[in-house]
C-alpha cells in the first residue's frame, strides 16, 4: 500500500522542488514557483444574471480547464472560500470531476480569495493532488445583502457593534478611514484617485460594468454618502458572476495551452489579538492583516515590493488600498495616501493598479477577479496592459483574516 | 433595533451595564484587561477574571455617520453618529456606542458639528434600549 501512495508522491514530487537559482536560504522546501495558474475563465458580470450561482459555478471552471486544455476528469484537488454556496459535491458532480484528494474551504469571505491558491499550490507541491481548481460564484448584484439578514446578523461578537447601528461592512471600513485620514491627513482626494484608476481601466473593459461609464472628481465629491467619510464610489460594485482558475505543477504547466503563470509566494494572514473586520481592540487597528500576509510573502520571495510591475489589490471599499500600499510594503506607515497622487496608480504610473476595473468597477466577485486579471497581465492579455510586466501582487480582503499572492511569468 | 445577543463570556458585561456600571473584564492573575471577553488570559493563560470597574469617561477615537440603505429602525434616526470610544483607564479598550444628547434620547440627537476625534465623552445607560451610550463631557 506504501507503494502505490509513494508511486503517485513520485509522479508529482518535482512539483515541490525549486528551480535552479531558487535559493532562498531556507533548508526546507517551500511552494516557491512550484506551480502554476494555467487556466482562467468567467461568465459575464452583470447586476442580475438569470442563471443560478451553481449553474454560473459550472460554468467558470468549465471555461478554466478548457482554457488551460486539461479534462475535467483529471481534476483532483478543490479550494473555494465561505460566503460560497455551491458545495464542493454540488460542482464536482455536475461537471464530472474525478476522485478528488483534496479540498479547502477559507474563511471569512473576501479575506480567502488569494488563500484558494495558495491552498492549491501547497497541497499540489507536497504531491496531495496533481489538478486543482478554485473558484467564486455570486449573486451579490440580484441576492441580497448580507448584512440584511439580521438572524446571521448577531452572532455573538456583533453584540458589540449591531445593536449600535454600526450594521454594515462599509461602516466598519468607515471608523478605520476616518482614524487615518484624521491620523496621517489622508483626504477625500486620495480617496477619489484610487476609484478613478479602477474606474479608468474598467472604461477599458469590455466586461467591465462601468465600461461606458467614466467617473469625474465632481461626480465624486457631490455622490451620496454611504457611511461618511465614504461615500456611493468608495464602495464596490454589487454583481453577479462567477471565475474560477486552475492550478498544477510547474513541470505540468508546461505542457498547457497557455504561457504558466507561477504562483512565486503566497501567505495567508491572521495577526496575533485580531478580531475581524472589526479590528479596534488591538494596540493599532490600522495595522491590519496585510502587515503579517506581507511578512511571510516577502520572506518567502526573490522578490521585494520594489521589483513589481502590477498590482490587483482587494478594493471592496477605497480606503483599503492606501492601507495595503502600507502593508504590502509600498510605501511607509500613513503615506498609502499621499501614494496615490500624481497618478500613480494608473498605467504608467509608479505601480498600477486594479487594471481590469477592480471590485469598485469591473465586478465584485469577492476579489476572484483580482486573481484572473493578475493572470492576464502575466500573459500580457489584459485589456489594460501594463507593458512587459512579468510580477503581479493579488492582494484578498485586507481587516479580515487575509491572503495575498505574488504571481510570475 | 436590533438588541445585543449576548454569550457566556460578555453576559458580565451587560449586567454591570444595566446597573448602570461600566465594567471590563480584567485577568485575575496578572491584572491585563482584554476586551472582547474571552475565557482565558492571552498574556498569561490564567482563566481566572475580574470585572474592573471604570469610571466611564473617554474620548473619541473614530466616528461614522451611517446614511440609507439600513435596517428601517436605523434607517429612520439616519444620519447617526457611532464612535468608538477609547477608555481613558484602558485605552487599548475602544468601546462602539451612539453618542446622544442624554440617556435614552434618539441616535440622531447630538448636531455633528458638535463630534470630533478626541472629544471627551461619558458612559450612560439607556433603560429602553438596554444598551450602554455616551454623551459629551460638559467643559
Amino acid at each position: 500500500m506504501a507503494g502505490g501512495a509513494e508511486k503517485a508522491g513520485g509522479a508529482r514530487g518535482s512539483g515541490g522542488v525549486r528551480g535552479p537559482g531558487g535559493a532562498g536560504g531556507s533548508s526546507t522546501v517551500g511552494i516557491k514557483d512550484a506551480t502554476a495558474i494555467v487556466g482562467i475563465g468567467q461568465t459575464g458580470f452583470a447586476k442580475r444574471l438569470p442563471e443560478d450561482e451553481k449553474t454560473l459555478a459550472c460554468r467558470a471552471v468549465l471555461a478554466a480547464l478548457d482554457d488551460a486544455g486539461i479534462d475535467p476528469g483529471e481534476v483532483d484537488a478543490l479550494a473555494s472560500f465561505t460566503m460560497e454556496e455551491t458545495e464542493e459535491v454540488e460542482l464536482a458532480k455536475a461537471v464530472g470531476f474525478g476522485d478528488l484528494t483534496f479540498f479547502s474551504k477559507i474563511g471569512y469571505g473576501g479575506g480567502g480569495s488569494c488563500a484558494t491558491v495558495a491552498h492549491l499550490a501547497t497541497a499540489i507541491a507536497a504531491g496531495q493532488a496533481t489538478v486543482g481548481v478554485a473558484w467564486r460564484s455570486r449573486k451579490r448584484g440580484s441576492g441580497p445583502r448580507p448584512w440584511t439578514n439580521t438572524a446571521v446578523q448577531l452572532p455573538t461578537p456583533a453584540q458589540w457593534t449591531r445593536p449600535f447601528g454600526l450594521l454594515r461592512p462599509v461602516d466598519e471600513i468607515a471608523m478605520l478611514a476616518r482614524r487615518y485620514m484624521h491620523e496621517y491627513g489622508a483626504t477625500r482626494d486620495h480617496l477619489f484617485n484610487v476609484a478613478l484608476a479602477c474606474r479608468n481601466r474598467a472604461n477599458q473593459n469590455p466586461d467591465a460594468i462601468m465600461y461606458e461609464r467614466p467617473l469625474t472628481r465632481e461626480m465624486y465629491m457631490t455622490s451620496r454618502w454611504i457611511s461618511e467619510p465614504l461615500c456611493l464610489f468608495d464602495n464596490c460594485l454589487e454583481t453577479d458572476g462567477a471565475l474560477a482558475c486552475v492550478v498544477v505543477s510547474a513541470e505540468r504547466a508546461r505542457d498547457c495551452r497557455r504561457r504558466p503563470v507561477y504562483v512565486h509566494s503566497a501567505a495567508q494572514g491572521l495577526p496575533a489579538q485580531h478580531h475581524g473586520m472589526v479590528n479596534y481592540w488591538n494596540d493599532d487597528p490600522l495595522t491590519g492583516p496585510a502587515w503579517t500576509a506581507a511578512r511571510h510573502l516577502w520572506k518567502h520571495a526573490d522578490l521585494t515590493p520594489q521589483d513589481v510591475d502590477v498590482a490587483q489589490i482587494y478594493d471592496a471599499f477605497s480606503p483599503l488600498i492606501p492601507l495595503s500600499l502600507e502593508g504590502y510594503g509600498f510605501c511607509g506607515r500613513g503615506e498609502g495616501g499621499a501614494f496615490t497622487e500624481g497618478g500613480a496608480l494608473e498605467i504608467g504610473g509608479r505601480l498600477p493598479i486594479n487594471t481590469g476595473g477592480g471590485g469598485l468597477s469591473e465586478a465584485y466577485v469577492h476579489g476572484f477577479n483580482l486573481i484572473t486579471e493578475g493572470v492576464k497581465q502575466l500573459r500580457g492579455t489584459s485589456t489594460a496592459q501594463v507593458p512587459g510586466a512579468s510580477t503581479c501582487l493579488v492582494t484578498a480582503g485586507e481587516g479580515v483574516p487575509t491572503s495575498a499572492l505574488l504571481l510570475r511569468s | 433595533m436590533l438588541s445585543p445577543v449576548i454569550d457566556t463570556e460578555g453576559a458580565p458585561f451587560w449586567e454591570y451595564a444595566g446597573r448602570g456600571e461600566l465594567r471590563v473584564q480584567a485577568c485575575a492573575e496578572c491584572g491585563e484587561v482584554r476586551f472582547p471577553p474571552r475565557p482565558c488570559c492571552p498574556h498569561c493563560r490564567s482563566f481566572a477574571c475580574e470585572w474592573r470597574r471604570t469610571d466611564g469617561r473617554g474620548r473619541i477615537w473614530s466616528y461614522v455617520r451611517p446614511h440609507p440603505p439600513l435596517l428601517p429602525d436605523y434607517a429612520a434616526q439616519a444620519p447617526y453618529h457611532v464612535v468608538l470610544v477609547e477608555l481613558d483607564e484602558a485605552p487599548r479598550i475602544r468601546l462602539v456606542g451612539n453618542l446622544v444628547s442624554g440617556p435614552g434620547a434618539p441616535l440622531d440627537s447630538v448636531p455633528e458639528e458638535r463630534v470630533r476625534i478626541g472629544a471627551r465623552v461619558q458612559f450612560v445607560f439607556d433603560p429602553g434600549s438596554g444598551l450602554p451610550q455616551w454623551v459629551l463631557e460638559r467643559s
